[in-house]
């Protein structure tokens, strides 16, 4: 019976060791993070404006501004990205304080559960205002 | 294995508990502070879109009374201040990354721009959003 680790004389050290660290994976995350921090920071700036200019605003102002399609964008962009990163900087912070592997699993299993339904639920309402306007 | 008397020559690895606590340490801890306080912190901002998704105001005017009050502008006051030092010691990590400013100084400076700027932008779209909203 062969396993991913079985010795296979086709392959390099390198090929056979890739993707198999503690955390089956390298640079994607890395990577990942620093893009969704970098998209963040642009978005963060329309996000601010769109905050000050609804800030004690009523429900019909409130809806009115997000229904509109740039806001809606806007917003639909900025979950996404902020979700993922969230989601990735989550992860290693439970990998740096949980060294339960059990509880470590679960944890980041919540992780995943949380940022999506912060982002589906998020898309959702904008998708609401816009759509039924 | 090493005997007892070699051991101790030994230099210790720098560890948490033993390390005298340093500006850009406790700046880095901060980076990560508010990264799992926005983290949480988003549920609120689905909260509002939710409340404004809602088909009667009911739930806005609930969530609009629990933001305007004392306790929810502190709270939206810490979430502002939370984002924008997030932001700025990302950017800090951006510069790091092109293997920029880490000399002594360089990393000193930047943990005291990081927080100055945070603070002060904080103040800033404070003011004009009350400015703004009388």
């Amino acid at each position: 019976m062969s396993t991913g680790h079985a010795p296979n004389p086709m392959r390099t050290p390198l090929g056979r060791v890739r993707g198999l660290g503690s955390a089956r994976s390298g640079t994607e995350h890395f990577f990942l993070q620093r893009l969704t921090g970098f998209a963040n920071f642009l978005l963060m700036i329309a996000f601010v404006v769109i905050v000050i200019r609804l800030a004690g605003a009523s429900y019909a102002e409130t809806r009115a501004v997000l229904g509109h399609p740039l806001v809606a964008v806007i917003i639909l962009l900025t979950l996404l990205s902020v979700t993922v990163h969230m989601r990735l900087g989550m992860q290693v912070v439970i990998e740096d304080y949980v060294h339960t592997e059990g509880l470590k699993v679960l944890l980041i299993v919540l992780n995943t559960f949380f940022t999506i339904s912060i982002a589906l639920a998020g898309a959702f309402a904008v998708l609401k205002i816009s759509l039924a306007g | 294995m090493a005997d007892g008397s070699s051991r101790a020559e030994r230099p210790l690895s720098p560890h948490l508990q033993i390390y005298r606590p340093l500006f850009t340490m406790m700046m880095s801890i901060v980076h990560r502070v508010t990264g799992v306080g926005l983290y949480f912190g988003m549920v609120l901002f689905v909260w509002w879109l939710l409340a404004a998704a809602s088909n009667t105001p009911t739930a806005f005017n609930t969530f609009s009374g629990i933001a305007g009050s004392f306790i929810g502008l502190v709270v939206l006051l810490g979430f502002t201040w939370a984002l924008l030092h997030h932001a700025l010691g990302g950017l800090r990590h951006f510069m790091w990354d092109f293997i920029r400013g880490f000399e002594p100084r360089e990393r000193e400076l930047l943990a005291k721009a990081t927080l100055a700027g945070s603070i002060g932008l904080t103040l800033v779209l404070w003011v004009i959003g009350i400015a703004l909203k009388g």
